[in-house]
């Protein structure tokens, strides 16, 4: 649904000068001081009906006849997506969150009609329990430094002059007029960008050598897979800013002398997928992308490729053998894809995040970007922050920031303030690790060093309830259901890992199963082709060196101490702390639970599925697990 | 047998196998599964064998060679999901409607996938019906949820 209708306006921007007298034009059309409702439109808003937000707010002030004098736009993700539907009202910067669509008309008669704030629908911090009004005054935004994520809530990705307006497309078209292609390729260099999904490569180097590679043609590709479970900051980049990719993926093109490119998203994202088709029309239609870019030499065609639900075709050779028609069987890299890639072609594969910073640094220079982060990890990473944490959401911050920074001062500390136990980083690949790890700056080697990685930028916060074992078990799992299969070691070993934490988690388990899982988890870190196989162990292995007494609870006392495993658990009433509320009987999904009003209740061990949620509703921490 | 439907999605990438993905997944769409004459007519239209189409059509997770129900869930058990009991959501789902992962009922209404992650991390646990998302789920949610599609 799109509100802004676009005029069919014939826009064909013959040259930069073009571009830039456009955008001047629809700078001054804008001004700064009109009222603008914006409403995110991500896709964790709409599924709290953020569009049915947006309908009846342009109903209401079209029915008063504000709708001249007020803007709506609907915006990409602003990444806080747990307080969703967010409504920001500019230029003021004031942040409604959890808006329902019965809210619209006190918001309107409130902040538009008057100079007023709806306060109860305003953020409270959970910590100070004060409310605040402006957006980047809540310490989730605030504590944060966004520059990939900066445009999200100030543009449509549907409406390129958004971008345009925000100064989009400037730095392709510096690019084609003022720079040579080795010029590009060095100051990405020297800006020292890493590659976002996780691999850390350096981007210069990659595009350095593909430049340097014989062959036409050269592709261009952007790796929009997303695989790692709790990560969606591509998704969000994707969605909401798809130009950002499109500028940075069209300058890539032109520094290593390609023509054409796919973008390779996972088809769990429709509205990315969408969101990128709208923004290549448009450029198109506009003369930024296809034949001869802004009146010059330089061509250059963008397609999207869906995946099809395979964890593994984030690994490059892999995603490249799906866009080729073919399962995405990863290969060994002895001859690298910059060399032969796609179709046999030379090839640059870059993660969303990654393109996103190329216009900035072409923009903003090399050493804007290096001043930033560490001297090795320079930049800004963006980390989906998820789990049991109080603030979850997108989180952009320089590299170098610790794991205690990220998690307690933007993200506010555990949820229900239980106690922090570990945080998962790095997907899948990934490690978990305790409190005694916290102060790690977070950037490409350190948390590598401590047996996890950064990966992509997943960060999932676990608290006490949550167990280890099970843990590495969900991930060993995902990991067997996803190995393609190829390496014997990663085939055969993953499951026999699977069956061995299936088995220690339901009460089976022996201490000699633990020293024979360590020992399979090696082999097959050692003996597997590609990335997946190579770390499928560190969850496994992560867990063991920083959690192995929870291992030993399992096996020796038959024992969840998480009170996690329901096979090793038993939940039960602490007589004495029992006050008979009646709170946990309406919260049994099977009425496992009865007593009289004011004396203590009891739990029908026959009837009782483990769920927890007596637990989670207890407020007299009655309920106990043995 | 609707080879025509089949021969017109082909056309649209061209008869270029490259696209076998996407081609199955729009043939997917169009008639909700993978039937096998499609499989077959899509093999002979882009030249290239049978068994290559079938390992494209088994290696993928999305792809379904069995017909499915009327309204398909997707439950999310990525990370950030499973931590937030989305095994207790699956286990509602399967007190309301008899069916686990991978299982349809027996009149055809709903079709229960189980998937890696939605993209949605911060409304764990997230389940989909059709294309709608349905953040923040709750057990209690649940028999609301699905009636809204019956």
């Amino acid at each position: 649904m799109r509100l802004q209708v676009r005029k069919e306006n014939l826009v064909k921007l013959a040259s930069p000068e073009q571009l830039e007298r456009y955008r001047n034009k629809l700078q001054a059309a804008r001004r700064q001081d009109k009222p603008c409702i914006t409403i995110c439109g991500g896709t964790g808003c709409r599924a709290g009906r953020g569009l049915d937000v947006a309908r009846v707010f342009r109903d209401i002030l079209k029915k008063k006849q504000f709708d001249r004098r007020v803007d709506i736009q609907i915006t990409g993700c602003h990444g806080f997506c747990e307080r969703g539907p967010l409504v920001v009202i500019q230029p003021k910067g004031i942040l409604y969150v959890s808006v329902t669509p019965d809210d619209v008309q006190e918001i309107v008669a409130a902040s538009i009609e008057h100079d007023e704030v709806v306060e109860r629908l305003t953020y409270k911090d959970p910590g100070t329990k004060r409310r605040i009004f402006h957006e980047m005054e809540i310490p989730f935004y605030a504590n944060q430094q966004r520059i990939v994520l900066a445009n999200n809530g100030k543009l449509d990705p549907a409406n390129i002059d958004d971008y345009i307006a925000v100064g989009g497309y400037a730095s392709l078209a510096k690019v084609l007029t003022r720079m040579q292609s080795d010029e590009i390729v060095e100051l990405v260099g020297k800006s020292g960008l890493r590659g976002r999904g996780g691999g850390g490569f350096p981007t210069g180097h990659k595009w350095r050598a593909c430049r340097e590679a014989a062959g036409y043609p050269k592709y261009v590709l952007c790796n929009g897979d997303e695989g790692d479970p709790g990560a969606f900051m591509d998704r969000s980049i994707m969605e909401g800013n798809p130009h950002s990719v499109l500028e940075g993926m069209a300058i890539g093109a032109y520094a290593i002398g390609s023509d054409r490119g796919y973008i390779y998203v996972r088809h769990e994202y429709p509205l990315a997928v969408e969101n990128l088709v709208i923004a290549i029309r448009q450029a198109e239609e506009y003369g930024l992308l296809g034949n001869n870019i802004l009146g010059t030499d330089f061509s250059f065609k963008v397609r999207i490729s869906r995946g099809a639900g395979a964890f593994v075709c984030g690994e490059s050779t892999a995603l490249m053998a799906s866009i080729e028609g073919f399962s995405g069987e990863p290969r060994a890299k002895h001859i690298h894809t910059s060399e032969k890639g796609v179709f046999g072609q030379p090839t640059t594969l870059n993660n969303v995040e990654t393109w996103a910073n190329v216009p900035l640094i072409i923009d903003k220079g090399w050493e804007w970007f290096a001043n930033m982060g560490t001297k090795t990890s320079t930049g800004t990473k963006v980390f989906s922050l998820v789990g049991k944490v109080k603030n979850t959401g997108l989180v952009e911050v320089p590299m170098g920031i610790t794991l205690r920074h990220i998690i307690f001062d933007i993200g506010g500390g555990v949820a229900a303030n239980r106690s922090f136990k570990a945080v998962q980083t790095g997907g899948p690949s990934g490690g978990c690790l305790p409190e005694d790890q916290l102060d790690l700056p977070v950037d490409f080697d350190r948390l590598t060093e401590a047996g996890s990685m950064m990966g992509s930028g997943g960060m999932i916060v676990m608290d006490d309830r949550t167990c280890m074992v099970e843990v590495a078990r969900y991930f060993t799992h995902f990991l067997s259901k996803e190995s393609c299969g190829k390496c014997t070691a990663c085939r055969e070993g993953l499951l026999r890992m699977y069956e061995l934490l299936d088995g220690i988690t339901s009460g089976r388990g022996t201490i000699e199963q633990i020293e024979l899982l360590e020992e399979v988890g090696l082999y097959v870190r050692d003996n597997s082709l590609c990335g997946l196989g190579k770390t499928a162990a560190n969850p496994t292995l992560s867990t063991l060196k920083y959690f192995r007494d929870e291992y030993r609870a399992h096996v020796v006392d038959k024992k969840c101490p998480a009170g996690v495993c329901k096979e090793l658990t038993t939940f039960d009433i602490d007589v004495k702390m029992c006050t008979g509320c009646g709170k946990c009987v309406k919260s049994c999904p099977v009425e496992a639970i009865t007593g009289k009003k004011k004396a203590p209740h009891s739990i029908s061990q026959d009837k009782c599925i483990k769920c927890g949620m007596c637990r989670e509703t207890c407020p007299f921490n009655a309920v106990i697990t043995l | 047998m609707n080879l025509k439907k089949v021969d017109q999605i082909i056309d649209k990438y061209g008869g270029e196998k490259s696209w076998l993905v996407m081609i199955l997944q729009d043939i997917q769409q169009e008639f909700g599964y993978l039937p096998p004459f499609a499989l077959e007519r899509a093999a002979s239209k882009l030249g290239i064998s049978p068994s290559q189409v079938y390992n494209v059509a088994t290696f993928y997770s999305s792809f379904s060679l069995t017909e499915r129900g009327r309204h398909l869930i997707r439950i999310c058990d990525g990370t950030a999901c499973h931590l937030r009991g989305s095994v207790n959501i699956r286990g509602e789902l399967k007190r309301q409607l008899g069916i686990g992962a991978g299982q349809t009922t027996s009149d055809k209404e709903f079709t229960l996938e189980e998937v890696a992650c939605l993209g949605a991390c911060a409304l764990a646990p997230v389940m989909t019906i059709d294309s709608e998302y349905h953040g923040s789920m709750t057990i209690y949610k649940v028999k609301a949820k699905l009636d809204q599609y019956k």
